[in-house]
C-alpha cells in the first residue's frame, strides 16, 4: 500500500449528478490544489474526506490515508486536520486551551503537555500568547494558533480551505510558506482547495480544476 | 493531471458517525419528546370526552349519550359565558396584535424602537397573575387611579360602588390580557424580522418614496406575519381560555367558561363533573371555531392588503404620523401600566393604614412581610422543586432532539414544529379535566412529580423555542475542527457546543423556570391541592381580597422568573470575563 493520501474511482454524487470526480494520490509533503468556482463541491470534497458531510451526498470509491481506507471511520478517528477561512479558534478557551485541546491524549502529563505546548508556541514565534484570550489575537497570530493546534493533534493529512484568503497579501504570503513548510517538514500529504491562482502557484503541487 | 469518472465501486453514504450508545439512543430522543409532551394532552382529552358523553363509572356514568350537553345548554349563565370567552379571546388577540404591528410599522430601525424593545422585553417574565393583580390595584375602584383623581376631580370621597374590575364584559380581563401578550408578540416579531430581511426591503421600499409605515405594512408584514402566526394563534387560545387571570380580573357572574369548568370540577357534588366535562369540551370547541373564524379572516385581509399593495399608494403624511403616534403611545401605556402595577403591589406589600383618597400609605412596614415570610416557605419550596424539575427534564429533552438532528439529521418538518404549539393551541382545562378524572379514575393521588410532568407539556414548547434558533445558528465548522481534531461527537457537545452556547442555554433554562413559575391550572389540577405554588396562593387570595398579603405573595411570584434571567445574564459574564470572543455583539 502507497503512503500518502490517495483518491481511487472516488465520485461525489446529489441526486444523480455527479459534484466531483477523482483519481489521484497526494504523497506524503505534497501539495494537490484543487480550483474551481463556487458551487463546484470543493467544500463537499474536503466534508466528504473528513467525513462530516451531510448525508445527502452519496459518495462511491475509495479514500486511503497511508493504506488505511478513511471512508466509514467516524471524523474522530480519521487523523486528518483542516485549516479553515476562518480560524475558528474556541472563544471559551486561551491559546493554550485550544492548543491542549487538540494534543493527541498519549501526550500525558501535565507538564508534558505544557511543554509542548510552549514549543509549538515559539515554533510559530508566539511565545509567551499562551494565556491570551484568542479574541484578542491579530489576524496573522489567529492563523499561527489554528495551525498549531491542527499540526499538535499530529494528523496524517493536511486539508486547506482557502485559507489564506481572509488574509492580507504580504500576511498571505509568509502564512503560505509556513504551512506548506511544516507540512513538508512532517511529511504531510496536503489537500488545497482555493480560488487564488497564487496559492496554487506557490504550492507547486499538481493542480485540478472543476467545473461548475 | 485531470479529473476522472469512475463508475462503480462500493456506495458509501457519507455522514457523521457517532458513537455507538449514543447512536441507539439519541435518534429515539424526539420521539420521546413527542410523547412526554403530547402524551397528557391525547390522554386528558379521551380523559375530558369521556364523561362529556356521561361515562364515568367510578362515579356511576354509564350510559353514553349527549344529555350532559344538553344539561350544560340549560344552565341560565351558559350563552353569556361562552360569549364573554370568546370576545375576551378574539378581543384580547387583535389588540395586541395591532398594536405589536403599530409599534414595529412605525417605529422598526429606530431608537424609539430600541427604547421599546428594552423596556418591553423583561415583562416577558412577568407571571400573568402578578401583572392581573398590578393591573386590579390600578384600575380598581379603590385603586391608585381613582385615588390620583380624588376628591378634586371625581369627588368621590369614598371608593365609588362601581363594578370596574370583574365587569361582566370581560373589559378588564381583556386589558390585563393585552399587557401581556404585546411583550410576547412582540418579542416572536423581532425574531421574525431577523429572518425576513426587514431592514433591506424597507431601504428598497423607502427608496421608491414609500412612507415609513406604509413600507413596513406593505413589505415586511406579509413575511412576518407567516412567521408569528402560530404565536398568534397561540394568544388567541389562550385568551379565550385562561383561568388564572380571569378568576382575578374577569367576571364572576357567571365566569367565564374556563373558570365555571374549573369551579364545577372542584364541586363537592360530584355529578356536576358531569357537566364540568361537557364544558371543557365545548370550550374546545369554541376555541377551534374562534381559530377558523380568525383564520378566515387572515385570508380575506391577505386578498384585500394584496390589492392595496399593488395600488401602490406611497402612503399618507397624516396616517403615518397618527399610525405612530398610536403605536408609541400603545407602548408606553403597557410599560407604564404594568410598571404601576409593580409598584402598586409592592407599596401594598408595605403598607400600613392606608386610606382611600390618599394617594400614598399612611404609614409603611414590614409587618405584612414577617406576617407572611413564615408561610411564604413551603409554596416557595415546591414552586422551586416543580419548576427545576420540568426545567431540567425540558432542557435534557430539548438538546437530546437538537443534537439527533444535528448528527443524524432527524429534523423537524415545518408541519412537525405545529406539533410544538399543540399544547399552546389547546385550552389548558379541556384536557387537564381529563387527566384528573383519569387520576382519579386510577386512584394516583397528583405529587410534585406529577405536577412537574404537567408543567413539562407547557414549558418544553418554550425552552425548544428559545433554545432551537442559536443552537443551529452555531458555524458546524466547530464541530468540523474539533472533530479531526480527535474530538468524539460527545467531547465536542460537552467541551465546546455547550460551553460556548451557555449564554443561550442559560436563557432557555430561565424561560423554562418562569413558564413553570407562572402556571395555576396545571398545578392545581393535577396536584389535587397537595402541591401548593405561590401562584396557586396567589390566585387563591384573590377572592379574600386582603391587599397587603396579595402584594407580598405576587411580589415573591414575580422575585423568581427576575432572579433566573438575572441569573442567566450574570453567570456567563462572571465564567467568560476574559473572553472577549463570548460577549454578546451588542
Amino acid at each position: 500500500m502507497s503512503n500518502g493520501l490517495l483518491f481511487e474511482s472516488f465520485r461525489i454524487t446529489i441526486a444523480g449528478r455527479t459534484l466531483v470526480a477523482l483519481d489521484a494520490l497526494v504523497a506524503p509533503g505534497e501539495v494537490l490544489t484543487v480550483m474551481g468556482p463556487s458551487g463546484s463541491g470543493k467544500s463537499t470534497l474536503l466534508a466528504v474526506v473528513t467525513g462530516t458531510a451531510a448525508g445527502v451526498f452519496e459518495v462511491s470509491g475509495r479514500v486511503c490515508l497511508d493504506g488505511r481506507s478513511l471512508l466509514g471511520l467516524p471524523a474522530h478517528e480519521r487523523r486528518v486536520g483542516i485549516l479553515f477561512q476562518d480560524e475558528l479558534l474556541f472563544p471559551h478557551l486561551s491559546v493554550a486551551g485550544n492548543l491542549a485541546f487538540g494534543l493527541a491524549p498519549e501526550h500525558r502529563g501535565r507538564a508534558t503537555r505544557r511543554r509542548l505546548v510552549e514549543e509549538g508556541l515559539s515554533a510559530v514565534g508566539l511565545s509567551g500568547f499562551a494565556e491570551r484570550d484568542p479574541a484578542t489575537l491579530s489576524g496573522g497570530q489567529k492563523a499561527r494558533v489554528a495551525l498549531l493546534r491542527t499540526l499538535l493533534a499530529g494528523p496524517r493529512a493536511l486539508l486547506l480551505d482557502e485559507p489564506f484568503s481572509r488574509l492580507d497579501v504580504a500576511l498571505r504570503v509568509a502564512m503560505r510558506r509556513l504551512v506548506f513548510g511544516m507540512a513538508r517538514d512532517r511529511g504531510l500529504p496536503v489537500l488545497l482547495v482555493t480560488h487564488d491562482p497564487a496559492d496554487a502557484e506557490d504550492a507547486g503541487g499538481p493542480l485540478i480544476v472543476l467545473d461548475a | 493531471m485531470r479529473p476522472s469518472l469512475s463508475i462503480g465501486g462500493r456506495k458509501v453514504v457519507a455522514m457523521n458517525v457517532a458513537g455507538r450508545r449514543s447512536r441507539r439512543m439519541l435518534p429515539m430522543l424526539p420521539l420521546l419528546t413527542l410523547v412526554v409532551m403530547l402524551g397528557p394532552v391525547l390522554a386528558g382529552l379521551a380523559g375530558t370526552l369521556a364523561p362529556a358523553l356521561g361515562w364515568f363509572p367510578a362515579i356511576g356514568g354509564h350510559d353514553i349519550g349527549l344529555e350532559r350537553f344538553a344539561e350544560l345548554l340549560a344552565w341560565p349563565g351558559f350563552r353569556q359565558s361562552l360569549t364573554v370567552s370568546i370576545a375576551v379571546g378574539l378581543g384580547a388577540t387583535a389588540v395586541s396584535l395591532a398594536v405589536v404591528v403599530a409599534i414595529c410599522a412605525a417605529w422598526q430601525g429606530s431608537r424609539a424602537f430600541a427604547w421599546i424593545e428594552r423596556a418591553l422585553s423583561p415583562l416577558l417574565s412577568l407571571p400573568h397573575a402578578a401583572a392581573a393583580f398590578g393591573l386590579a390595584f390600578l384600575i380598581a375602584p379603590s385603586g391608585w387611579l381613582a385615588r390620583l383623581l380624588s376628591p378634586w376631580a371625581t369627588g368621590w370621597e369614598q371608593p365609588p360602588d362601581l363594578l370596574i374590575v370583574q365587569d361582566p364584559n370581560g373589559l378588564a380581563l381583556l386589558a390585563g390580557l393585552v399587557l401581556k401578550e404585546v411583550p410576547f408578540l412582540l418579542l416572536m416579531t423581532l425574531a421574525a424580522l431577523v429572518q425576513a430581511d426587514a431592514t433591506r426591503s424597507m431601504q428598497v421600499a423607502r427608496s421608491l418614496g414609500y412612507g415609513r409605515s406604509t413600507a413596513w405594512l406593505k413589505v415586511v408584514l406579509p413575511r412576518v406575519y407567516p412567521q408569528i402566526r402560530l404565536p398568534v394563534y397561540a394568544v388567541l387560545a389562550y385568551s379565550a381560555s385562561v383561568v388564572d387571570v380571569a378568576v382575578i380580573l374577569g367576571p364572576s357572574t357567571p365566569s367565564t367558561l374556563a373558570v365555571q369548568v374549573l369551579r364545577w370540577s372542584n364541586d363537592p357534588d360530584l355529578a356536576l363533573r358531569f357537566r364540568a366535562a361537557a364544558g371543557a369540551i365545548v370550550q374546545l370547541l369554541a376555541v377551534g371555531m374562534a381559530l377558523v373564524a380568525w383564520r378566515v379572516v387572515e385570508k380575506l385581509v391577505y386578498h384585500w392588503g394584496r390589492a392595496w399593495i399593488e395600488r401602490g399608494g406611497r402612503g399618507r403624511r397624516c396616517g403615518e404620523r397618527w399610525l405612530g403616534g398610536v403605536g408609541l403611545g400603545a407602548a408606553i401605556l403597557t410599560v407604564a401600566a404594568v410598571a404601576a402595577g409593580i409598584a402598586g403591589l409592592a407599596l401594598w406589600s408595605m403598607a400600613g393604614q392606608w386610606s382611600f383618597p390618599s394617594v400614598v400609605p399612611d404609614s409603611i412596614g414590614l409587618r405584612t412581610w414577617e406576617r407572611s415570610a413564615p408561610e411564604l416557605v413551603a409554596p416557595l419550596i415546591d414552586t422551586l422543586v416543580v419548576g427545576a424539575l420540568a426545567t431540567v427534564a425540558a432542557l435534557v429533552l430539548t438538546l437530546g432532539c437538537l443534537e439527533a438532528e444535528f448528527r443524524h439529521g432527524v429534523r423537524p418538518s415545518t408541519r412537525a414544529m405545529w406539533l410544538l404549539y399543540v399544547p399552546l393551541l389547546v385550552p389548558q382545562v379541556c384536557f387537564l379535566l381529563g387527566l384528573q378524572t383519569l387520576a382519579l379514575g386510577l386512584g394516583l393521588d397528583g405529587g410534585r412529580l406529577a405536577v412537574a410532568a404537567a408543567h413539562l407539556v407547557f414549558v418544553l414548547p418554550y425552552v425548544f423555542l428559545s433554545l432551537a434558533d442559536p443552537w443551529r445558528a452555531w458555524d458546524r465548522r466547530y464541530a468540523t475542527v474539533a472533530g479531526t481534531l480527535g474530538a468524539t461527537p460527545d467531547r465536542v457537545l460537552w467541551a465546546v457546543r455547550l460551553p460556548m452556547l451557555m449564554r443561550s442555554l442559560l436563557t432557555a433554562a430561565a424561560v423554562g423556570l418562569a413558564v413553570s413559575v407562572g402556571q395555576y391550572l396545571p398545578t392545581i389540577m393535577v396536584g389535587g391541592g397537595r402541591v401548593v405554588t405561590l401562584t396557586t396562593e396567589a390566585v387563591a387570595l384573590a377572592s379574600g381580597g386582603d391587599r397587603r398579603v396579595i402584594g407580598a405573595y405576587a411580589m415573591a411570584q414575580m422575585a423568581l422568573p427576575l432572579l433566573a434571567f438575572g441569573l442567566a445574564l450574570a453567570l456567563p459574564h462572571l465564567l467568560w470575563r476574559d473572553r472577549r470572543g463570548l460577549r454578546p455583539s451588542r
